[in-house]
């Protein structure tokens, strides 16, 4: 377990030093000069010169990056360009919209995956299991931002329950907060629960038909007993698994669902930057998003070991 | 009948198409499939109307018997603008599932056949681009390269080369040790013969079912990007960025969310149903298990 451990810890680092590097490299080939930018096409070649200087971009290309990323693990994120605030201020503004927005769409989808793929998987081959298929398969075709749509055609336009869009911040109430979250939240979850319900099923399937299964089933357990206390503790390693590569998922879901509801998140942060042309923050933001995916993967394929001896038996 | 004869194992293309016939989701998927392909392939010669033209007389007509889907706020027709958007939708994924079998399956078998640092920079890879949400790597190549359709495939793109390098990794590692793999060897074929020979027609019938997933899931992709700005430009209708328009409209047109929303849902439930029926078909393993 230790040489485990410590050789998808070094992957780990491998991973994000890599990550950073491409990102980096990335937002160097990017058109535009900062210093251009913020001081307009009326600066003068002196003042221009002077900026570049003061923002460190006469430094050469390692100097920079090493910079960046050594201002990162201290938690300096570096100044927007165009608010003119620390980019940390802004990231942590945002997260408080989107982290909740991802959570509560991640518990949404386990709370009604979970039980449909059992109940599916205990009615295998009849027709509430045909069914349930059926809605999954639904569920995976609908593009997300579309049921947004209609939802706030249904629930804010005609039944005026919920705001159709904006964001009234956490200061003006948890509940008004929640919900004006939760169509966004519904709307993020429903692909996440339809693939989560077959991987359920699938697993629990799959579970019911090992030996231990039937061993069980001849010592006299009932079907349902069965069900619950041997097939569903070892179906749930790999919907754990999953649920881990979604929350990465909702994560990135969340910058397309913030442009339907206007929702002041991290996906609206960085479209704004792209289009001010503000890169420092558009770097720095996509770095946590992409560090947090390579983290949770990290923290799943740890809990998968520890639950599965023999996986890392395997690897060392 | 003669005992002695050898059994014939091998099934002939009639009795394929016979058990392809018997399964529903193919048979459904495939339907689908082929009416959207003829409905994109149509509207290269005909459409009902020109979607190029702009009627304001027309603007915002319900669905009707002139115009089955309605028109939008500039007097296009909708059915015909579905039409058109169903042929940027097939040509984004199907040029992206390309770039991710062109290059992710190469790799992939590279992997198996050398093993060593070749698989260990691999594997280094795919965690890299994995760590990158597709949506996300799509709008950081966007933002340097500007929207547009081209900009959409490269970045569904690169997001499927990794998808393709592990499922043909993974398929091509199962089959080395196979005897006829080890002949293959012993006859002094050498590493890339061998995967070329033996081991790609064997991983086909599992890559072709990836292909239809990875092209389900490109066809939301593209309709994502698209809404959001960074896929196919105006005037080319998409159906994204048909969504994208309708938005604001959404209180008194709803018609022009509802076709664009089903068109893209039907075409991703084709393409998964199809993939669904293929994998029954082509690996009859998977079949007992489901």
């Amino acid at each position: 377990m230790t040489y485990f451990l410590i050789r998808r810890f070094t992957s780990l680092l491998i991973t994000l030093a890599l990550a950073t590097v491409v990102i980096f490299a990335v937002m160097e080939i990017v058109p535009g000069d900062p210093a251009q930018i913020i001081l307009g096409i009326g600066a003068t070649d002196e003042t221009l010169a002077a900026l570049r200087q003061q923002m460190g971009l006469d430094q050469p290309l390692i100097t920079r990056y090493l910079q960046w990323v050594s201002g990162m693990l201290i938690g300096d994120f570096g100044t927007s360009y165009t608010y003119a605030v620390p980019v940390w201020e802004l990231i942590a503004e945002r997260t408080i919209v989107s982290l909740p927005l991802a959570l509560i769409a991640l518990a949404l989808s386990t709370i009604i995956a979970i039980p449909t793929g059992i109940f599916a998987a205990s009615w295998r081959g009849k027709a509430p299991d045909t069914g349930i298929m059926g809605l999954t398969q639904m569920g995976i075709a609908i593009p997300n931002f579309w049921f947004a749509m209609l939802m706030v055609y249904v629930f804010a336009v005609m039944f005026q329950l919920v705001p159709a869009g904006g964001f009234p911040g956490w200061q003006a109430g948890i509940f008004v907060a929640l919900k004006s979250l939760i169509l966004p939240a519904i709307a993020l979850a429903l692909p996440q629960a339809a693939i989560l319900a077959r991987v359920t099923r699938s697993a629990l399937l799959e579970s019911l038909g090992e030996d231990y299964i039937r061993t069980a089933r001849a010592k006299g357990l009932t079907r349902s007993m069965v069900l619950w206390r041997h097939a569903l503790r070892n179906a749930l390693i790999p919907v754990l698994t999953i649920m881990g590569l979604q929350f990465a998922f909702l994560l990135a879901g969340t910058i397309i669902i913030e442009n339907v509801f206007y929702l002041p998140g991290l996906g609206r942060l960085i479209f704004q930057a792209i289009t001010q042309r503000d890169l420092i923050v558009v770097q720095s933001t996509v770095v946590l998003l992409v560090a947090t995916v390579i983290l949770i993967n990290f923290l799943v394929d740890i809990a998968y070991a520890w639950v599965d001896p023999r996986l890392h038996a395997e690897r060392s | 009948m003669n005992i002695d004869a050898p059994h014939e194992e091998r099934e002939t293309w009639r009795d394929f198409i016979a058990k392809a016939l018997r399964n529903r989701s193919f048979v459904i998927g495939m339907v689908i499939t082929i009416t959207i392909v003829a409905m994109a392939l149509l509207s290269f010669v005909w459409t009902p109307y020109d979607v190029t033209k702009l009627e304001i007389v027309n603007r915002l007509k319900k669905p009707g018997t002139t115009f089955i889907f309605g028109t939008d706020h500039f007097g296009r027709d909708m059915f015909s603008m579905i039409m058109v958007g169903a042929r940027n939708s097939i040509a984004v994924a199907f040029v992206a599932v390309g770039i991710g079998l062109v290059i992710g399956v190469p790799l992939g078998t590279l992997a198996a056949a050398k093993k060593g640092w070749l698989e260990e920079i691999l594997m280094r890879f795919n965690d890299l681009v994995f760590a990158f949400p597709a949506l996300l790597s799509a709008v950081m190549i966007t933002a340097i390269f500007g929207p547009g359709a081209i900009n959409a495939i490269i970045a569904i793109g690169i997001f499927n080369i990794p998808v393709f390098a592990r499922i043909s990794r993974s398929a091509a590692m199962a089959l080395w040790p196979r005897e006829y793999v080890m002949a293959a060897r012993v006859a002094g074929k050498s590493a890339t013969r061998i995967t070329i020979e033996h081991i790609l027609p064997n991983i086909a019938n599992l890559l072709i079912v990836q292909a239809t997933i990875q092209f389900s899931l490109g066809i939301l992709a593209e309709a994502g990007l698209s809404y959001v700005g960074l896929g196919t430009q105006p005037p080319m209708p998409s159906w994204g960025r048909m969504l994208f328009e309708a938005q604001t409209m959404m209180s008194f047109a709803p018609h022009m969310a509802l076709f664009p929303g089903i068109a893209i849902i039907i075409t991703v439930l084709g393409l998964n149903l199809l993939g669904d029926g293929l994998r029954d078909l082509l690996d009859p393993k998977l079949r007992r298990e489901r």
